[in-house]
């Protein structure tokens, strides 16, 4: 159980920089995930805080130690591997029990540990097999058994689930956040999938391109992107993004901006450093967004409509964009492709980037936090 | 339909009278040997191909020799030796070569490959040198030391080539549980190279056992030679007269164990060890 700090990580390997000046804290016990498309870093990031690659420049701290240069071993992490990397020739027991081992501990007590654990993990029965003549599912929970048994202060995951099929992804996802629940030791995740770092974080470390973009809970990410990438990222389907431009600002209050298809909406954002004219983007959750059928000569034109049973997914096509508009409708839903609808959104459900990419600051923060409240309790 | 049978039929023939010509091709010379070697007297120039007589007379006489038991003892240490130094020293190097990053690895390896390109006599005059100097002519031990230096850049490059192909997780998963590079060497890495092992071993022992120039030249009395010498210097009653049936007996006698051997290890030589360590 321990913090972690990043203090301007680097990290280039030959010229190119895999990590670029990285910042981060990881609070004692919080459960944090890294995620972002691949080649972002954020493998790298975890190698980096497990001691499997030393920074080019910056310290990491553990437990307010610097130990940039210790090992893996002196740095009390555990680490669980994207392909396992069980032993082959050992069972189960050694291979939970090699670290243990090494640390010359006596035999009674490396027994005792490894029980403990395979309880823990439920792999009491399989002891004795070895890693060959187990299923996908478990030898993942003896990676994991593996990596806790010499309880270290920090447990590392590398992409762990991405191996496994879908179903059983979803119940190890679960098994995992038990585990976390049980433990309570600070847990770095690295996935690609954002379902799984909504799911199992306690707060998202979203990277592109070797920089942080945004950190925050599951909530903030997805409620407040920070910038376009987050936007586009998190989210399924992704949010609809839709060129605008500002029409009329009125600075710390609020902002008109003519919407692509949608007509001119007034949003409370901050664009005071926006002159009128300039290009925007505004994002739409397909989930944020209420259609009615329109006249034949206005409207969107419907291109499709997926039925999902649960729900519908209807695409639209916007003039002057080359990505479809995905929004969510309900089922059962009344629209039809080549029917003409309209678009309706809640202006506080928008959300608005300037033209870098940076989401506008909100005006009623207050209110937005009381919303916010509201569907979290939901 | 029909063509196409007979074409099956044709190919399945044809592949197994190839099969016998090569089994033929390859076996009939020691089978011919054990033939010989259960005859004696004037019997020996019949040409047989069955065991038409059963007679031990020339494995008695030949092993009654002691210093063709000797031989065979220097053989056993020879080879032995040879291949557990080479085998200590070629998986050290290996792990350092093959998962070591260092500057002018691929130069090592090279000038490893390249070692093994000397044929034996360019380099005969200058290591009977080397042996005189440390005083090992006429021991075994002299056999010991050049046939470890023959055999180290081969088993240093197959053992790189297979450290290579383990996965690099398995490794860092062994730093992470704390392990040295000796300990990760020698509980993780050597007990999935097996089927390497078995293999580099059993080709090292195999030309050690059958190594005939160096022993030829680095041993003197009878005492202290390997088995290939031993039993080209049999000599029969006269100088005109070759005594086949000793000739045959030895040869076969030298040659059981490494069959003996090949068939043990040829278990070990199957992959699939390292099913189980990553996916799949």
């Amino acid at each position: 159980m321990a913090c972690v700090e990043l203090k301007k990580i680097n990290k280039t390997f030959g010229n190119i920089e895999i990590i670029q000046s990285v910042d981060l804290r990881v609070e004692d016990g919080e459960f944090v995930v890294f995620v972002g498309p691949s080649g972002c870093g954020k493998s790298t990031l975890l190698r980096l805080i497990a001691g499997l690659e030393e920074p080019t420049a910056g310290d990491i701290e553990i437990a307010g130690e610097v130990v940039t240069d210790l090992s893996p071993k002196e740095r009390g992490v555990g680490m669980v591997f994207q392909s396992y990397a069980l032993y082959p020739h050992m069972s189960v027991y050694e291979n939970i029990a090699f670290g243990l081992k090494l640390d010359k501990a006596n035999k009674g007590k490396v027994r005792e540990w490894v029980e403990k654990t395979a309880e823990i993990l439920q792999l009491t029965s399989l002891l004795q097999r070895k890693p060959r003549e187990l299923s996908g599912g478990q030898r993942q929970r003896v990676a994991i058994g593996r990596a806790m048994a010499r309880e270290p202060q920090i447990m590392l995951f590398d992409e762990p689930l991405s191996n496994l099929d879908a179903s059983l992804r979803v119940q190890m996802r679960t098994e995992i956040a038990k585990l976390h629940d049980r433990l309570q030791s600070t847990m770095i995740y690295v996935t690609h999938d954002q379902v799984e770092a909504m799911t199992l974080a306690d707060k998202i470390v979203v990277l592109n391109g070797g920089h942080i973009e945004q950190i925050g809970t599951p909530f903030e990410l997805y409620e407040t992107p920070a910038s376009l990438f987050v936007a586009g990222f998190i989210g399924s389907p992704k949010m609809n993004l839709i060129p605008a431009i500002v029409k009329a600002t009125s600075p710390g209050k609020s902002v008109d901006v003519e919407i692509c298809g949608m007509g001119t909406v007034t949003v409370e954002r901050d664009a005071s450093h926006m002159d009128d004219g300039t290009e925007m983007t505004v994002g739409l959750r397909p989930e944020h967004t209420r259609l009615s059928l329109s006249g034949p000569d206005s409207g969107l034109e419907v291109v499709n409509v997926e039925y999902l049973g649960n729900e519908a997914y209807v695409y639209l096509e916007m003039p002057g964009m080359n990505e479809l508009v995905v929004v969510r409708e309900s089922v059962p839903c009344q629209i039809r492709a080549g029917q003409r609808v309209t678009l309706n959104a809640d202006p506080e459900r928008l959300h608005v980037f300037d033209a870098d990419g940076h989401s506008l600051p909100r005006v009623g923060l207050r209110k937005e936090e009381d919303s916010v409240q509201q569907i979290a309790s939901h | 339909m029909n063509r196409k049978r007979l074409r099956k039929l044709v190919g399945k023939t044809g592949f197994g009278l190839l099969l016998s010509a090569i089994m033929l091709f390859t076996v009939f010379p020691f089978y011919y040997a054990i033939l010989t070697s259960f005859k004696s007297g004037s019997e020996l120039f019949k040409v047989d191909y069955w065991i038409t007589t059963f007679n031990l007379e020339n494995y008695q006489s030949v092993l009654g020799q002691s210093s063709f038991v000797s031989s065979i003892w220097n053989s056993i240490l020879v080879s032995t030796s040879a291949v557990a130094i080479a085998m200590g020293f070629g998986l050290t190097a290996a792990y350092a070569l093959g998962r070591v990053h260092f500057r002018g690895r691929g130069t090592v390896l090279m000038i490893v490959l390249g070692v093994s390109m000397f044929p034996q006599v360019a380099v005969l005059s200058g290591l009977f040198e080397v042996i005189r100097a440390f005083d090992l002519y006429n021991d075994p031990l002299s056999l010991v030391f050049s046939y470890t230096i023959f055999t180290l850049p081969f088993t240093v490059w197959v053992l790189t080539t297979f450290m290579r192909q383990l996965p690099k997780e398995l490794e860092e998963a062994a730093i992470v549980d704390g392990a040295s590079p000796v300990v990760t060497l020698f509980k993780v890495f050597i007990p999935l190279m097996g089927p390497a092992m078995a293999t580099t071993g059993l080709l090292a022992f195999i030309a050690a056992w059958n190594e005939f120039l160096f022993a030829l030249t680095f041993t003197l009395t009878d005492d202290q030679r390997t088995v290939p010498v031993a039993i080209a210097l049999i000599t029969g009653g006269s100088q005109h007269e070759l005594p086949w049936g000793h000739l045959m007996a030895a040869s076969v006698v030298v040659t059981v164990p490494l069959v003996v051997l090949v068939l043990i290890f040829q278990r070990r030589i199957v992959s699939g060890l390292t099913a189980g360590a990553v996916k799949g």
